[in-house]
């Protein structure tokens, strides 16, 4: 038996489109992983609950009200606070061009944004998994 | 080990990594597993099982709310298949339990199948006892939505509650061997449905019929409703008082020691099967011996026994 990735897909916030939420959730086990979903209108602090009992390598965000710039730094911020900044958070939804670097100093280490395709995700997902020679 | 320790502190980042040590099988898992043997033994280990949607988590949940309304740590291991054909999954139990995940009393983990069949993952039981030792009062176990014969749960929970619901067909389904027969309790969930009524009288002859023949005592059958949160209190009195009654009567003892004995033939068996496939190469092997059977050189009992024999011998040297 071999160590598998594990991806936690949330949904932040106040709006109730999962859609893109459950698309990249299925897409990512069809990629063969292991994909926790939590579902929408998590806090920040369920969301990292979750990714550390359930020893995720990967938080997934997605969000479509626009307040991404508070909620996803947040989940970064407390996972860092809770000793597990080693979680590495992505996150995907309609999100404007100039919040891109804001997220990215922000500790966001991707953003997939509308049209992208799962392949891009999957690529990124495997250069950065633990234990990927860097 | 300093995992041990903070397992038994009861941090929530080492019972998480522990876990996926068992999960994984990791070599560290031997060792970990032995450290914590003598922490184990005080929780208390629900099984719930039933068919793909009949409520099973819907239902884990009321019944964590239950139980840290009287005080209790709780910790729920969640299984979902994997994909026989990808290895992923979707685990999407904890959705249905997600107003707990803030609650440092409770701990929810799911876990994917992982290729083993019997309704839940090889590392389940491990996972059970990293939890009891961590301090959980309760454990609940749900398994993966089951036909008829995945029925592994009976092996690792001190209480099996089979869960129901109202159309799934006639009574002739129920009599079936197999998934029936193991429930210590009894659920007709989503009660408030048509057919309700009809499925636990279906229920009640089958139990009877079982009662006639081998005289064991009827299990209890309860009727609830997540939705309109109807018949929980009964359920949870239901189990507490079976839990004591039988830690009063020794039963619970005797499963545990069933339980132990299952596990014990089950790491002889692995361990001999990693002997045996090391000893005489197996996979190296096995295609030139499955050539010989083939073209009728050689027959598959005496080539086989003769083989062990030999090994048997060189070994005795």
């Amino acid at each position: 038996m071999s160590e598998k990735i594990r991806i936690e897909i949330a949904k932040p916030g106040l709006d109730g489109h999962d859609r893109g939420a459950k698309y990249i959730a299925r897409a990512l086990k069809d990629a063969g992983y292991e994909v926790i979903y939590t579902g929408i209108r998590q806090t920040p602090e369920s969301i990292v609950a979750t990714a550390i009992q359930e020893d995720v390598d990967f938080v997934g965000l997605s969000l479509l009200s626009g307040a991404h710039n508070e909620l996803f730094p947040r989940v970064v911020e407390l996972l860092k606070e809770q000793d597990a900044g080693d979680i590495i958070v992505f996150g995907g939804g309609v999100i404007p061009e100039e919040d891109l670097d804001f997220l990215k100093t922000h500790g966001i280490q991707a953003i997939f944004r509308p049209g992208t395709p799962i392949s891009d995700v999957i690529a990124f997902i495997e250069s950065t998994r633990k234990g990927h020679a860097a | 080990m300093e995992l041990v320790t903070d397992i038994l502190a009861g941090k929530t980042r080492a019972v998480a990594r522990a876990v996926s040590i068992v999960e994984n099988n990791s070599h560290d898992k031997e060792a970990l597993i032995d450290a914590l043997h003598d922490y184990t033994g005080h929780a208390a280990v629900w099984g719930i099982t039933g068919p793909p949607g009949a409520g099973k988590s819907t239902l884990a949940d009321c019944l964590i709310q239950k139980e840290r309304d009287a005080g209790k740590k709780v910790a729920v291991i969640a299984v979902d298949p994997s994909s026989p054909f990808t290895g992923g999954a979707l685990l999407g139990d904890r959705l249905r339990m997600q107003t707990h995940a803030v609650d440092p009393g409770v701990f929810i983990r799911s876990m994917a199948s992982r290729g083993h069949l019997g309704g839940i993952s090889a590392g389940t039981l491990d996972a059970v006892k990293i939890f009891d030792a961590a301090g959980f009062d309760t454990i609940i176990v749900e398994t993966i939505g089951v036909g008829q014969t995945e029925i592994e749960i009976i092996e690792l929970s001190d209480i099996v509650m089979l869960v129901l619901v109202p159309g799934m067909g006639d009574e002739i389904q129920a009599m079936k061997a197999g998934i029936m027969e193991i429930g210590d309790v009894y659920v007709v969930n989503k009660s408030d449905k048509d057919g309700a009524q009809r499925l636990k009288a279906e229920i009640e002859y089958v139990l009877m019929l079982k009662e006639q023949t081998n005289g064991d005592p009827s299990p209890g059958i309860l009727m609830t409703s997540s939705r309109d949160n109807t018949g929980i209190d009964e359920l949870h009195i239901h189990l507490t008082q079976l839990y004591h009654e039988r830690t009063r009567n020794g039963m619970l003892s005797v499963r545990r020691k069933k339980r132990i004995k299952k596990e014990m033939d089950d790491i002889f068996n692995r361990k001999v099967q990693d002997l045996i496939e090391k000893e005489l190469s197996l996979s190296a092997n096995s295609s030139t011996w499955i050539e010989k059977v083939y073209r009728k050189e050689i027959k598959l009992y005496s080539f086989i026994n003769n083989t062990l024999a030999e090994f048997e011998r060189s070994n005795k040297k």
